[in-house]
């Protein structure tokens, strides 16, 4: 369950369009055909797919502070974290790279239809965004950062999809001229936006149901912690007491 | 070596030279009409110092970038450039982040994820590709400062209107007065727009922008949608 939450989450709410402005060169000079943007929406899909865990993967145990100690305990103190950027783009660049390979000999006909977009994948924000937000959530394993990869392509793919269908419309529409193209598209993705933000009340519905989830999260936490707090301060047992009491009480 | 000898002919400024940081700025602009690095423009707008901060890591990066791919133009096998280009983004942008966190530490935070996105950044691969692949250091360094410039003028104008009408401050000083004690504006009515601080007014608000530019300068009007 906590997984379909995350997945309609990645896919509705922190769609990497209307949220967080991800891909959005690519989003805007794609988009101008269904057919083409079909395309690069379901390529993001596949790379956001393999890109995602591999770079979970490397995050857990290499670039995180103290994620080297399964070499060994003397190597527990490392902290790699300020090569992420160059993992994560080297893993990215890697996988578009054998994607591509992998197309063209398997399916030649798509990879003729995507042509010049698959290499681009590469330097698309959306991908690189990806696992940046995926390494700042601090997913617990590997599935949850999976389903989160899988759901923010398919975000992708809805917008572009969304927008390029609008822009063969928009066609036959008579636009001011200073806002033929770019300046419609611009104005027309901001109202998207607002659409796609009446979803965040999807799955909150009211204020109450995400507090409680967070006390019951608090009460195991402060339990373990009482007896590190009775060798070191009496006064600190008591006030956790207190707290506990008053927990238990609510 | 012909292409050498030519920049010590001209003086540091010729017109030629100001016309790199110039173009960029107004009828080429990266963000308005070249349509590149929107990603990262977008997002951290809602703040002007927030915007400021990231149009100089910008520069930074796209200068020094521009620089020292021009240095190694000569000697980059054109089959692996992609990589090469992505391996020097990526070095500058560590140099940027690791500064920003050790000297704005709670702005960092703020920033986190879209510094490191400058590294996809489609102005720094569109400049590294169209320009300092093909010139000397001293006109790419023009270059890439002109296209930042571009790229932060859009970024200031757009912070600049979200923050004053979303939150009544600019740079964190409420030049409105002050909303809780209805002073100076608020006292005869005035209230904040907060819709603008919220993701989809970054998308219009550059729309609008561009639709002023197009209507002052017919040029750049497309003709097809």
């Amino acid at each position: 369950m906590e997984l379909l939450q995350l997945f309609l989450k990645s896919i509705f709410i922190d769609n990497m369009v209307f949220a967080t402005f991800l891909g959005m060169c690519s989003y805007l000079a794609v988009s101008k055909k269904v057919s083409t943007a079909v395309g690069l929406g379901a390529a993001v899909i596949f790379v956001m797919l393999v890109t995602v865990p591999l770079n979970y993967l490397l995050d857990q145990y290499i670039l995180r502070p103290g994620a080297l100690v399964w070499l060994g305990e003397e190597y527990a103190e490392y902290d790699l974290s300020f090569l992420t950027f160059i993992l994560f783009i080297a893993t990215i660049a890697t996988m578009v790279q054998l994607v591509e390979m992998v197309v063209e000999k398997f399916a030649p006909a798509l990879y003729n239809s995507l042509g010049i977009f698959l290499p681009l994948i590469a330097v698309n924000c959306a991908i690189l965004g990806g696992s940046l937000f995926m390494q700042q959530k601090e997913f617990a394993n590997i599935t949850e950062a999976t389903v989160y990869g899988v759901g923010s392509g398919i975000g992708w793919f809805l917008a572009i999809l969304a927008i390029g269908a609008i822009r063969e419309k928009i066609r036959y529409s008579n636009v001011p001229p200073a806002f033929r193209g770019l300046g419609m598209t611009f104005i027309l993705t901001g109202l998207m936006a607002i659409g796609f933000m009446s979803f965040g009340g999807m799955l909150t519905g009211g204020d109450e149901a995400p507090k409680k989830e967070v006390v019951e999260n608090v009460v195991p936490a402060e339990v373990e912690e009482t007896p590190v707090e009775t060798t070191i301060d009496s006064t600190a047992v008591e006030t956790v007491n207190d707290s506990l009491t008053e927990i238990a009480q609510n | 070596m012909a292409d050498n000898k030519q920049t010590e002919k001209e003086p540091l400024f010729s017109k030629k030279n100001l016309g790199l940081v110039k173009d960029p700025l107004t009828d080429n602009n990266p963000i308005t009409v070249q349509v590149l690095g929107i990603c990262s423009a977008l997002a951290i707008t809602a703040e002007l110092k927030a915007s400021v901060i990231m149009a100089l890591s910008v520069m930074f990066v796209l200068a020094m970038g521009n620089v020292v791919i021009s240095l190694m133009r000569n000697i980059i096998p054109s089959a692996i450039r992609i990589i090469a280009q992505l391996v020097v983004v990526a070095a500058l942008v560590i140099i940027v982040d690791l500064t920003l966190k050790a000297y704005v530490p709670d702005l960092a935070k703020k920033l986190s994820v879209f510094v490191g996105l400058i590294i996809t950044n489609c102005i720094i691969m569109g400049r590294f590709e169209a320009f300092a692949l093909g010139n000397t250091p001293w006109k790419s360094f023009l270059d890439g400062i002109g296209n930042a410039a571009g790229y932060g003028l859009i970024l200031v104008v757009v912070g600049f209107f979200r923050e004053l009408l979303g939150s009544g401050k600019l740079f964190g000083y409420e030049v409105l007065g002050n909303p809780v004690e209805k002073t100076w504006l608020y006292s005869i009515g005035y209230e904040n727009n907060g819709f603008m601080l919220l993701a989809p007014m970054a998308l219009i608000t550059l729309g609008l922008i561009i639709g002023f530019q197009r209507s002052r300068n017919k040029s750049l009007i497309e003709e097809t949608h």
